[in-house]
């Protein structure tokens, strides 16, 4: 399969790969797929006070595709707002990355991935 | 080294350069061109002799009768030979077929067209270690029973089924026996006055033959008939119509005359760089073989390195052709049919490595490859959710996970 050059940056150069604590009320985390599937992803968010995301970190068990789908996603979310961050759609990363549509569903985990993490990070503060 | 590295020898050879140099012969005005089926002249009989020499060569690897071989244009086409072949001839004595869940696409949809004809298929399940038994196939054979297919090696995981001893149980229940051998030529003796085997099919370009070329086997005592699939000229005693490739053929015949004269040299060899590679692994955790380790063609070794998928793990060995089990793949999500059958876990199967090595494998290959995957994997498990919930104790079977 041929990969387009986004994906092969993101796949060698993965950005922002890591672990937050979980336990951070700060910290939401949004972990997503299946081995079955072939793919998990694990999505991290850190918000500041007023809600912005101030950082962002992933680990992804998957094919290239689901690996550039969620470092692109931790690029993208960084400096938004919870609300902005909500915006993301799987077809801006498909498009981004040139996803053939067999991949398509990388893309589509990895917004599940950020709804996920921000639903979390909502629960922990209210909580 | 010449990069990409190539360890996808169950998918296909190169074809040796004494093969091609005797292809050459058989293609130019000034060269054997006739029409091996053209009786009035000289062309002809010349190719026609070539022919009949390539038929013994391919007849000598497998030890039976030149008339015992018909050409086909590969081993696909020869399992839809013998499958369709047999139970269509035999249908007046029954209409039930006995294979297995890991056989080639080429016996499995063989069958399904044949259950959609009226017959009925029992598809057994291999042993873990992905062998069938004489005790499997013995206890699915029912009086209505007329045809069992069987592969002799596993394309996937390379294990070798034990023809001799399900040949007994077949022809004691006087029920025609097929066998798939398209990985096993070459590799591992054969010997049809041994085999209690009806119907074997070949192929060339697993063997360092040409693509294109195959045959069937069919045995003649006691004798085996088969309705033809191809109409035509009645070549091949009327088995399989259309004009001889003359060039495919020789090609073939000197690709098996060379495996019958250097196979046990060549897969001595094999097994020593199969081994060498294993044991580059050996100090590695989550690593796992797949399939039996001593029934097995020397140049196969399937392996599983858990919690990394296996098409990112190919993405990280571009510097190597390899192959996966790994779903994506194609175009499904679902792993292997081999591997799961095998009762490899999701994560298993997705995280598969096949690599097959062969006749212009070399040592210094071996030992690059072993570098790029460990790597490799070194990589992807620092990016992998499930090696940190495996590194921090947590069984990964006994979580929940959202399936999509």
């Amino acid at each position: 399969m041929a990969y387009s050059d986004k994906v092969l940056d993101h796949y060698e150069n993965p950005r922002n790969v890591g672990k937050m604590d979980d336990n951070d009320v700060n910290v939401g985390t949004g972990m997503v797929g299946a081995p079955a599937c072939g793919d998990v992803m694990r999505l991290q968010i850190k918000v500041d006070e007023n809600g912005v995301i101030e950082d962002a970190k992933f680990k992804t068990y998957g094919c290239g595709s689901a690996i550039a789908s969620s470092s692109l996603l931790t690029e993208w979310v960084k400096g938004r707002s919870l609300d902005e961050a909500t915006l993301i759609k799987n077809k801006d990363i498909a498009d981004e990355l040139g996803l053939p549509p067999v991949k398509i569903h990388c893309s589509v985990l990895a917004e599940d991935a950020i709804k996920a993490a921000i639903e979390d990070v909502k629960q922990k503060r209210k909580g | 080294m010449q990069f990409p590295i190539y360890l996808d020898y169950s998918a296909t050879t190169p074809v040796d350069p004494r093969v091609a140099a005797k292809m050459a012969e058989c293609l130019t005005l000034e060269a054997n061109f006739g029409n091996p089926a053209s009786r009035s002249h000289m062309f002809g009989w010349k190719a026609e002799e070539a022919v009949e020499t390539a038929r013994r060569q391919v007849a000598d690897l497998i030890n039976c009768d030149p008339r015992e071989i018909v050409w086909t244009s590969g081993a696909t086409e020869a399992d839809n030979l013998a499958i369709k072949g047999a139970a269509h001839f035999y249908v007046k004595k029954g209409k039930h077929i006995v294979t297995s869940k890991i056989e080639h696409k080429a016996v499995l949809d063989s069958c399904r067209q044949l259950e959609r004809e009226g017959y009925e298929v029992t598809y057994l399940d291999p042993t873990e270690a992905g062998l069938i038994t004489p005790e499997a196939v013995a206890a699915a054979i029912r009086p209505d029973t007329i045809l069992v297919s069987l592969m002799h090696v596993n394309n996937e995981i390379g294990v070798i089924n034990d023809i001799a001893a399900i040949g007994k149980v077949t022809r004691e229940h006087k029920v025609i026996f097929h066998v798939d051998a398209a990985q096993s030529t070459g590799k591992i003796d054969i010997d049809m006055e041994e085999m209690q085997v009806d119907l074997m099919s070949l192929t060339a370009h697993k063997t360092y033959g040409p693509k294109g070329i195959g045959a069937l086997y069919v045995r003649r005592k006691p004798r085996v008939r088969i309705e033809p699939q191809m109409h035509g000229g009645g070549h091949e005693r009327g088995m399989r119509s259309g004009t001889l490739a003359t060039h495919q053929i020789v090609g073939m015949g000197e690709a098996y005359r060379i495996a019958k004269e250097e196979m046990h040299a060549e897969n001595a060899r094999v097994l020593g760089l199969r081994n060498r590679l294993l044991e580059g692994f050996k100090d590695m955790e989550e690593v796992f073989v797949n399939g039996d380790a001593d029934h097995r063609v020397a140049g196969n070794l399937n392996i599983s390195f858990n919690f990394v998928e296996g098409e990112s793990l190919m993405m990280a060995l571009r510097d190597l052709a390899v192959s996966s089990g790994s779903a994506c793949t194609s175009a499904s999500l679902e792993p292997s049919y081999v591997l799961r059958a095998i009762g490899l876990n999701d994560e298993l199967a997705h995280s598969s490595l096949r690599m097959t090595i062969g006749r212009f494998t070399t040592e210094e290959e071996i030992d690059f490859a072993i570098e790029k995957i460990r790597e490799a994997v070194g990589k992807l498990r620092e990016l992998s959710p499930l090696w940190d919930m495996h590194k921090d104790g947590i069984d990964l079977s006994q979580v929940k996970w959202a399936a999509h």
